[in-house]
């Protein structure tokens, strides 16, 4: 099958030409290196099937960054190259274009936001253009869909280009040729963005600004989850399940053991959603009515934040706090990703330089950055104690983070690498795209999370009825008792944990626990190590060797927190 | 004036003149256009020596402290 590539630099709305084209659900996003695991789509060109490559946005062929590495390997396997350039940044974008000329494949050059174009003050002669790379030359916009259907006509048109040039002075002095004959610059109305895009990376109102987005932010994904779990999910759960479970329940009664893993132990006679802990009580209940909702609203708020442009301000306004710790402002990306979920916050490590600021990042997302489904179940614990107690226990959680970052800084070798990122413009998200990433972030949850969570209330029920959790319980009720100040059956909490964080923090409920304890739980669990599937992708992305470092410096940090909490709270 | 680019002003303007480092930092800068001879405009900076947002072309590239003084700039 044919092979066509879409390449081109980072924030050139390349994954939104890439879905125009496939129609297949991909993530796109607004900062830098978002593409490094790349998408791939079908498109029916008259008869023939061809494979659409969405490759990670580079700014050079050099082959410097991990990106530019992968990028230039795609590159070799390419039939057709669909070259997307930035039509608001003809200069820079042709620095790639020419490189990719120089290779001789067949090529297109698309010129994407087309509609920037005027208000921005850009004139480009498209034909001129066409005659100097000697390709063609399409202008679209991604968020409209103009252009696209030219796009799709034109393919086999492509073809190699016709400039050709030997060293890098040659190549910017042929763009800067290049760029004066085709390109005509007017008077360029500052636009409201644009200003808010200055405001917002000053000092002075940068910071009160970042105050109020990560305000807004929490506020926004509060009310939404709250007002989705209290008048949708609650009540689906209460007028509908509620009557078959109990059916079922009556049904099952007599067969015991049966009775126990699917509907659990009746609280006063009744199903009780959160306390029962059977696999259709509990274990529904927890992933769809009391994570799915905040786990929805994060990735809709996040997302957002994303395709607007906001994040690289943001890693801009934090580039100081993340050098105490060892990394640099674009590192709180992976960090506010991994507080949605900690997986693809792992994943995201990788648009990280170097190994020790991986194993830095990687280690304190995986102690001290909770998951949206561990939030929710924190929230909805430890909430009804009021703010402050939720307070104390992210308080206690981001301290953890502080100072483990810090200590971690002193002692590994090496020192953080400076940043360097492009601030894009803010640009206003386009909804479909938007949506789509929304859903797909969803949906990857309830694929991946409630098999867990199933599977992890059936472990509960059999290690309960197998008397496993008490045996378990006398070994290390000196640690869990002595040096936590829990309860023993905590225990059963913990081992939960490996599993699934929400079920595990869930699980605190029936215990009755005061207020001390509880904080004292929530922070353990979340810092003694991390779930089953962050695991697994963490010893996949660091190697065996870091993961059992890191494995260590969780347990160490564990006893010694737990240990302290109790002492001082 | 020759000057490193922490040490103009928001809203200045200056030339690239030298850009002191390796190979590497030459081609990482070069990729996104900033090179000897180009035009750049400062737009701000952070406190405590954080990164400086230089405007290049269209582009606006944040740079860590440390590497932004390496880049040396004419002021105009």
């Amino acid at each position: 099958m044919k092979k066509i590539l879409l390449m081109g630099n980072p924030n050139v709305g390349k994954s939104a030409i890439f879905s125009r084209l496939t129609g297949v659900h991909v993530i796109t996003s607004n900062y830098p290196g978002t593409t490094i695991e790349y998408t791939k789509g079908y498109i029916k060109l008259r008869d023939e099937k061809a494979e659409i490559i969405d490759v990670p946005g580079v700014y050079s062929l050099s082959a410097l960054s991990k990106a530019e590495e992968i990028a230039l390997r795609m590159f070799e396997d390419g039939d057709v190259i669909i070259n997307i350039v930035d039509s608001t940044n003809l200069e820079r974008n042709l620095n790639l274009t020419l490189q990719l000329l120089k290779k001789k494949k067949p090529i297109v050059v698309v010129l994407n936001f087309w509609d920037e174009t005027k208000h921005r003050g850009v004139n480009i002669d498209v034909k001129e253009l066409e005659n100097f790379l000697g390709v063609p030359v399409v202008p679209t916009c991604g968020i409209t869909g103009e252009g696209i259907k030219e796009l799709v006509d034109r393919l086999d048109e492509a073809k190699e280009g016709s400039i050709f040039y030997e060293t890098d002075e040659d190549r910017w002095s042929i763009i800067g040729r290049i760029v004066g004959k085709v390109q005509r610059l007017t008077h360029r109305h500052h636009t409201f963005l644009d200003r808010l895009g200055e405001f917002s990376v000053k000092p002075l109102t940068g910071i009160p600004i970042s105050i109020i987005v990560i305000y807004l932010t929490f506020k926004i994904i509060r009310f939404i989850g709250e007002t989705l779990i209290g008048y949708i999910f609650e009540p689906l759960f209460d007028k509908l399940w509620l009557p078959v479970v109990s059916k079922i329940s009556e049904i099952l009664l007599p067969y015991k053991f049966l009775h126990e893993i699917l509907i659990g132990t009746l609280i006063d006679g009744k199903i009780d959603f959160g306390l029962s802990f059977g696999i259709l009580t509990t274990g529904l209940f927890v992933p769809v009515a009391m994570v799915l909702p905040y786990v929805f609203a994060f990735y809709l708020v996040l997302s957002f934040l994303e395709d607007s442009g906001y994040l690289p301000r943001l890693a801009v306004l934090f580039d100081r706090v993340m050098h105490l710790v060892g990394l640099h402002g674009v590192s709180i990306i992976p960090m506010l990703l991994g507080l949605g979920c900690n997986v693809p916050g792992a994943l995201a490590t990788r648009i990280m330089e170097n190994r020790r600021e991986r194993f830095i990042s990687a280690i304190l997302l995986a102690i001290s950055v909770p998951c949206m489904a561990q939030i929710a179940m924190i929230v909805g614990l430890v909430g009804r104690y009021g703010s402050s107690a939720l307070f104390y226990v992210f308080g206690i959680l981001f301290l953890i983070w502080l100072v483990l970052g810090i200590i971690l800084n002193k002692i590994l070798k090496g020192e953080a690498p400076e940043i360097f990122v492009e601030i894009p413009p803010y640009r206003i998200p386009y909804f479909v795209s938007l949506f789509k990433k929304v859903w797909m972030r969803v949906k990857w949850f309830l694929n991946e999370a409630v098999p867990f969570v199933l599977l992890g209330v059936f472990i509960i029920n059999i290690l309960y009825t197998f008397r496993i959790i008490d045996f378990v319980g006398k070994f290390t009720e000196p640690i869990v008792t002595k040096l936590f100040g829990l309860p023993s059956e905590a225990v059963s909490a913990l081992m939960i944990g490996f599993l699934r964080k929400d079920v595990a923090v869930g699980m605190l409920a029936p215990l009755n626990l005061n207020l001390k304890q509880l904080i004292i739980a929530s922070v353990i669990l979340a810092i003694y190590f991390p779930c089953a599937a962050t695991f697994a992708v963490l010893i996949k992305e660091l190697g065996i060797k870091d993961m059992l470092e890191a494995t260590f410096i969780m347990i160490i940090t564990a006893f010694f927190v737990g240990g302290v909490l109790n002492l001082l709270l | 004036m020759i000057v490193d680019i922490t040490q103009l002003q928001p809203g200045e303007k200056g030339m690239v003149v030298d850009i002191q480092g390796g190979w590497g930092l030459i081609r990482k800068l070069d990729a996104l256009g900033i090179r000897r001879g180009v035009k750049i405009m400062k737009i701000s900076s952070q406190f405590l020596r954080g990164p400086v947002i230089i405007q290049v072309g269209g582009t606006q590239v944040a740079i860590g402290f440390g590497m932004a003084k390496r880049i040396i700039v004419d002021k105009i």
